[in-house]
C-alpha cells in the first residue's frame, strides 16, 4: 500500500484507538511508578520526615538601612529584640503554659490568652507572638524555664532604635506595624502582616531605600518545636543606609531654643537648599511608636492642643506678617510704582475711607523712604504700596516666590500654604474683594499663609541672588559597605526672575533690618568674637485674632492670654554678603518677631559659626563641591560691585531721614 | 425526543465512574479543609453545591440532541473567545493574574470553559472534512488558528499552565484525526525551535518553576518548598496511607493549594498507596471508558467530541499528579471532580455529560 505516511495512515481508527490506549496506561503506569517510589521505596524516610521532624520556614526579617547625619554620626540603628511566640501544636497543656509565662513575664494572664484567641486559627504550627520585645529580665526568666515551657520560642529580630529619644522626630519620622489596608495596596506587595514599615518623615519616604529585602529559611524542627538544622536558606538583604543634610548639634540647639515653646525652626544652606536642622516643638519620642503606644499614651498624643504630631516646619500654615513685606516692596519696584528713594509719611496712622490702619509704631517713623521702611518695617509705608498694587498684583509676586505651592521637599503631608487673590475670595466667601483688604495683604496679614519652610526657600532665593532650591534632606544613600549607591545632587526648581538691582535691595534691606540703629531684627546680630559675621533677616508678627489696626506696640504680651499673642517670626542668613546660612523660626504665640524669633535664630547662627575664625577664611575653607561651588560662585557674581555701589546709596538716604 | 433506546444506551458505567471519583474528591477535600478538630465546612458546602449545579449542566447536555453541538459550535467558539478577552480587560486580579470574571452572582473561569468549546468547534471542523490519508500543513491554518487565539489569549491572563494544557488537548485531537508525518516534524522541528522564544517570553516566576523543578534547592522558599512538602505528604503516605483525617502534612498548612492544586497529596498522605491507585484506576476507567465511546460512536463528530473530552479529563489528571508527584513544574491545573473549584466542576460535568450524550446516541445518528 502506497500513501503518504501519516498518523491517520495507522489503518483503521481500531489501530489508532489501540495506540491511544497504550499511550494513557503507559502514563498511568509512569505516574504509578513514581507513586511506588515515592510511597514504598522512600515511603519510610518521608514518613520520618513528616512526623518526627517538620519542616517549617521562617522568615529571617531583613535590617533596615541606618540612618547618619551629615557627619556620620549614627541617628536611627537597630538592636536585638527578643520576641516570645508559641507553637500551639508543640504545647501540651496551653492553660498551665500560660499561667507559667504570665508568672515569669509578670503580666496578667488573661492579655496572653486574648493574643492566643485573636490568632488565625487552623493553623497550629504557625507561631503566635506573645511579646515582640522582652526586656532582659523576662528573657532571662523564659530561657531558665525553657525545658518546662515546651512549644515556647524566643527569637531575635531587629528592632528599630531611635538613638536620641524625640532627636529630629517629624524629619526622621518613625515605623509601625504595616496596616491590613495598605497590605491590599498595590506599593505594599512583598510586606507580610506583622511588618514594620516607615509611617513618617524620611522613614516613610525613603522607605524603599531602608527596607532592604526579607530572607528566609527551611528550618527542620523536632516535634518539641525545638530548631534541629537549617535545611536552606535565603539571606535577608540588608536595606540601604542614608546620610541626612542634617547636623546633629545645629539640630540639637535647634530643639533645646524651642523647648517649652510651639513652633518650628529651620535651618538650611542656601546655595544648595541643605537643610541642617528642621525642629518642631512640641516632638515625640519615636521609639514609643515603634514599641507601639497604649491607648492612653496616644490619647494624651492626640489630645495635646500643641499638636505634637504635627510637623510644624512643612504642615504648619502661619500668617506671614511683616515677613511679606519684601514681596511687597519687589512688587513696588519691580512695577516702578516706587524707587527707592520714594518717601512717605508715617504719623502711625493711615485712613482709608472710614476706617483706621495703624503702623505698629505709634509714633510713627515721620519721613520715610523704602530701605528704612523694611529696616524698621514701617506699616503706613506698605499699607500705600498695597493700596497702590492690589491685591492681585502683590499674589503673582507671591508666587514668583513660591508662597502657595509646595517647596517638594521629601517629606510627607507638606502644606502649600495660601495666596489670595480678588477672585479667589469671590469664589470661596462669595464676598467680593474689599479695598481695605489690599492694605492688610501687604502688611502680611489677612488670608496669606506660609509654612516655614516656604519661608526658608523663599529668603534663601534671595540670598543666593535668585535661586529656587528644593530643600534637601538626603545627602546620599549608601550601600552597607558604603558604597554609594545614589547621590542626591542640590535641585534648582527655578528662578526668581527680578532685576539684580531689586535683589541687592532686598539683600541689604535685610541686612539693614538686623544692623541699623532702628532695625527690627537688632536681636540677631552675632555677639563677641563672631560680631564681624553680618546677619540679614525680616522680623514677622503674625496676629492671630485680633485685627491689625489693634496692635499696640507696648502692650505686655504676658497680659494676652496664649491663643490670642501673636506669633513671632524672624527669618535670617549669615553672612549677609555670602550666605552659608538660612534660619527661618516662628514661635507660635511667642509675640514680636524681633524679640520672640530672633533671639534664637542668633543661638542657631552662632552654634553654626562657633569653630569659625574670623569671615575671610572661613569662606575659602567652607567644604563645597560641584554644583554647590558653581551656585556659590554665581550668587558671589550677583552680589558685585553694582550691587555694593547703589547699596550705600541707599543707606545715606535713609540715614539723613 | 427521548426514546427507549436512547435509556437503554445510557452509560450507567460512565455515570458510576463520575460519581465514584466525585465521592473520593468530597472525602478528600473534607479531609484537606479539617484541621485541629474543626472542618471549615463551608468550602465543602460550596463544593457540593457547585457539584449538584454541575449535575443539572450534566443532565442538560446528555438530554439534548448533540446535532444541536454540531450547529453551535462555531457561536459558542466565539462567545469563549470574548469571554476570554473580557476577562483580560474586566478580570479580577487575583496574585497576579486575571483569570477570574465577575458575573455578578457568581465569579468564573472562562478559560475552563473555553476547553470544551473548543474541543467542540474542532470535532465540527474535522468532521465536516474528513481527510484520507492525513492532514497536510496548509489544510491546518483554521484549525490552528481556532487553537492559537484562545491558547494566546489565556497566555496573556497569564495562565501559562493553562495555556499549555489547552495547546496539549488540540494537539492530541489534531494528531488523532491524522496528520502527515512529514507536517508533524516540520510542526515538531518549529515547536522545538521556538522553545528559546517560549523561554524568553516567560515571566520571571514561570522561568524560576520550571528551573526549580529541576533544582528544588533553587528557590527553597517559594516553589522548592512547595515540591518537597508535596513529596513528604505523599511519600509519608506509605502503602496503607495514615488514615482518614490522620494526615499531618495537609492540615498543617505545609502546603499551600492543599485543598485546589494540591489535593492529590491530602489524599495520598491519608490513603497511601493503596488509596492513590484506587483513583487513579478510576480516572484510567473513566478514560478508557471514555475512549470507548467514541470509538463506538457512528458518526465523526460524536467521535471527535468523545475524543476530545477524555482529552480534556485525560491532561488534567496527567499534568496534574505530575506535578504533585514532582514530574511537571508548578502550574495551576486542577485535579478534576476532586479539587475544589466552581468553575472546574461545573465545566468538567457538562463535560462528562457530552461524552453521555455522544454515548447514548451512537446508534441514532448514522449517515
Amino acid at each position: 500500500m502506497i500513501g503518504p505516511l501519516s498518523t491517520s495512515s495507522l489503518n483503521g481508527e481500531r489501530l489508532r484507538f489501540q495506540v491511544v490506549v497504550y499511550l494513557v496506561v503507559s502514563v498511568f503506569v509512569v505516574l504509578l511508578l513514581r507513586l511506588w517510589f515515592l510511597q514504598i521505596i522512600k515511603g519510610e524516610s518521608y514518613r520520618n520526615l513528616s512526623e518526627n521532624n517538620r519542616i517549617r520556614l521562617e522568615d529571617v526579617p531583613p535590617t533596615r538601612g541606618i540612618i547618619y547625619d551629615r557627619h556620620g554620626r549614627i541617628l536611627v540603628d537597630n538592636r536585638p529584640a527578643f520576641k516570645l511566640a508559641l507553637v500551639p501544636a508543640d504545647v501540651s497543656d496551653l492553660e498551665q503554659t500560660l499561667g507559667k509565662l504570665g508568672r515569669l513575664l509578670k503580666v496578667e494572664k488573661p492579655l496572653l490568652e486574648e493574643k492566643v484567641k485573636s490568632a488565625p486559627r487552623g493553623a497550629p504550627f504557625r507561631p503566635i507572638l506573645l511579646n515582640r520585645d522582652m526586656d532582659r529580665d523576662q528573657v532571662a526568666a523564659v530561657e531558665t524555664h525553657r525545658f518546662n515551657l515546651p512549644g515556647v520560642m524566643v527569637q531575635i529580630e531587629p528592632r528599630r532604635s531611635y538613638e536620641m529619644p524625640s532627636f529630629a522626630a517629624h524629619l526622621i519620622g518613625y515605623l509601625g506595624e504595616i496596616e491590613e489596608a495598605q497590605l491590599k495596596e498595590r506599593r505594599h506587595q512583598g510586606y507580610k502582616l506583622g511588618d514594620y514599615l516607615g509611617k513618617y518623615g524620611v522613614e516613610m519616604e525613603w522607605e524603599a531605600d531602608l527596607k532592604g529585602l526579607r530572607g528566609g529559611r527551611q528550618v527542620e524542627a523536632d516535634a518539641a518545636g525545638r530548631q534541629l538544622s537549617i535545611l536552606r536558606e535565603v539571606s535577608p538583604e540588608p536595606g540601604h543606609n542614608l546620610i541626612l543634610t542634617l547636623d546633629t548639634q545645629l539640630q540639637l540647639r535647634a530643639e533645646s531654643a524651642l523647648e517649652g515653646k510651639a513652633g518650628a525652626i529651620i535651618a538650611m544652606d542656601p546655595t544648595t537648599g541643605d537643610i541642617l536642622a528642621m525642629a518642631s516643638s512640641p516632638a515625640f519620642d519615636q521609639n514609643q511608636f515603634v514599641r507601639g503606644l497604649t491607648p492612653s499614651e496616644w490619647q494624651a498624643i492626640v489630645d495635646n492642643p500643641l499638636h505634637p504630631l504635627e510637623n510644624k516646619a512643612i504642615q504648619g500654615q502661619y500668617p506671614l506678617g511683616s515677613t511679606f513685606k519684601p514681596v511687597v516692596a519687589t512688587a513696588a519696584l519691580e512695577e516702578a510704582l516706587v524707587d527707592p528713594q520714594t518717601t512717605f509719611s508715617c504719623s502711625g496712622e493711615y485712613q482709608l475711607g472710614n476706617q483706621v490702619y495703624r503702623c505698629w509704631r505709634k509714633r510713627g517713623h515721620g519721613q520715610i523712604a523704602l530701605y528704612q521702611a523694611v529696616v524698621q518695617s514701617c506699616d503706613i509705608y506698605f499699607y500705600q504700596l498695597g493700596q497702590k498694587l492690589g491685591v492681585d498684583l502683590m499674589s503673582a509676586y507671591a508666587q514668583r516666590y513660591r508662597l502657595g505651592s509646595r517647596t517638594l521637599i521629601r517629606l510627607n503631608n507638606e502644606a502649600g500654604g495660601l495666596v489670595p487673590s480678588a477672585q479667589w475670595k469671590l469664589r470661596r466667601f462669595g464676598v467680593p474683594w474689599q479695598k481695605g483688604e489690599d492694605l492688610v495683604t501687604a502688611i502680611g496679614q489677612g488670608f496669606l499663609l506660609a509654612t516655614p519652610i516656604q519661608m526658608g526657600v523663599f529668603y534663601a532665593a534671595i540670598a543666593n541672588g535668585g535661586k529656587f532650591l528644593r530643600p534637601r534632606v538626603v545627602l546620599r544613600v549608601e550601600d552597607p559597605d558604603g558604597g554609594v549607591v545614589k547621590n542626591v545632587s542640590p535641585e534648582i526648581l527655578g528662578n526668581l526672575n527680578l532685576s539684580p538691582d531689586s535683589i541687592t535691595f532686598l539683600q541689604h534691606a535685610l541686612e539693614g533690618a538686623v544692623n541699623e540703629p532702628k532695625g527690627t531684627g537688632q536681636a540677631a546680630r552675632l555677639r563677641g568674637r563672631l560680631r564681624s559675621i553680618k546677619v540679614a533677616g525680616k522680623t514677622g508678627t503674625a496676629q492671630v485674632v485680633r485685627a491689625p489696626e489693634d496692635e499696640e506696640e507696648d502692650q505686655d504680651e504676658s497680659e494676652v492670654p496664649y491663643e490670642f499673642r501673636d506669633h513671632a517670626w524672624f527669618v535670617a542668613y549669615a553672612p549677609a554678603e555670602a550666605a552659608e546660612i538660612l534660619v527661618v523660626v516662628l514661635v507660635e504665640h511667642g509675640g514680636h518677631g524681633g524679640s520672640a524669633a530672633a533671639p534664637l535664630a542668633r543661638e542657631l547662627m552662632e552654634e553654626y559659626f562657633k569653630n569659625r575664625p574670623p569671615v575671610q577664611e572661613a569662606k575659602s575653607g567652607s567644604p563645597s563641591t560641584g554644583p554647590v561651588d558653581e551656585l556659590r560662585s554665581s550668587r558671589s557674581g550677583q552680589a558685585g560691585s553694582p550691587a555694593a555701589k547703589l547699596g550705600t546709596g541707599w543707606q545715606q538716604a535713609a540715614g539723613s531721614n | 425526543m427521548i426514546d427507549r433506546r436512547l435509556i437503554q444506551n445510557f452509560d450507567w458505567l460512565l455515570l458510576l465512574l463520575t460519581f465514584a471519583i466525585m465521592t473520593v474528591g468530597l472525602v478528600t477535600l473534607y479531609s484537606a479543609l479539617f484541621s485541629g478538630g474543626e472542618v471549615r465546612s463551608t468550602v465543602v458546602t460550596r463544593q457540593l453545591y457547585w457539584l449538584g449545579t454541575g449535575a443539572l449542566v450534566m443532565i442538560l447536555a446528555f438530554s439534548i440532541d448533540h446535532q444541536w453541538f454540531e450547529r453551535f459550535a462555531y457561536p459558542a467558539y466565539v462567545i469563549g473567545l470574548v469571554l476570554l478577552l473580557a476577562v483580560l480587560i474586566f478580570g479580577k486580579t487575583v496574585s497576579g493574574s486575571k483569570r477570574w470574571l465577575d458575573l455578578g452572582l457568581v465569579v468564573a473561569q472562562p478559560s475552563e470553559l473555553m476547553k470544551p468549546l473548543l474541543v467542540i468547534a474542532l470535532a465540527r471542523f474535522f468532521a465536516r472534512q474528513e481527510k484520507k490519508g492525513g492532514y497536510r500543513l496548509r489544510e491546518l491554518w483554521l484549525p490552528a488558528l481556532m487553537v492559537i487565539l484562545p491558547v494566546a489569549l489565556i497566555a496573556m491572563e497569564p495562565d501559562l499552565g493553562t495555556a499549555a494544557l489547552l495547546l496539549a488537548i488540540s494537539v492530541s485531537v489534531i494528531l488523532f484525526v491524522g496528520v502527515r508525518l512529514s507536517s508533524i516534524m516540520v510542526l515538531g522541528g518549529f515547536a522545538l525551535g521556538s522553545l528559546p522564544l517560549f523561554w524568553f517570553l516567560m515571566k520571571g516566576y514561570q522561568r524560576q518553576r520550571i528551573l526549580t523543578l529541576l533544582d528544588p534547592g533553587r528557590d527553597p522558599l517559594g516553589a522548592g518548598y512547595h515540591i518537597i512538602q508535596s513529596k513528604i505528604a505523599v511519600g509519608s503516605g506509605k502503602f496503607w496511607g495514615k488514615g482518614f483525617l490522620e494526615g499531618t502534612q495537609g492540615q498543617l498548612r505545609f502546603i499551600p493549594e492543599h485543598h485546589t492544586d494540591f489535593i492529590f497529596t491530602v489524599l495520598a498522605e491519608e490513603w497511601g498507596f493503596v488509596g492513590s491507585m484506587l483513583l487513579l484506576a478510576l480516572f484510567l476507567c473513566f478514560l478508557l471508558r471514555g475512549l470507548n465511546v467514541a470509538r463506538r460512536s457512528r458518526d465523526q463528530f460524536g467521535t471527535l467530541l468523545a475524543f476530545g473530552i477524555t482529552a480534556i479529563v485525560f491532561w488534567h489528571v496527567a499534568i496534574n499528579v505530575a506535578m504533585v508527584l514532582g514530574m511537571l513544574p508548578v502550574v495551576g491545573i486542577p485535579l478534576p471532580l476532586v479539587s475544589y473549584g466552581g468553575s472546574s466542576a461545573v465545566v468538567t460535568l457538562a463535560s462528562v455529560g457530552i461524552l453521555m450524550n455522544v454515548a447514548m446516541r451512537k446508534f441514532v445518528f448514522q449517515k
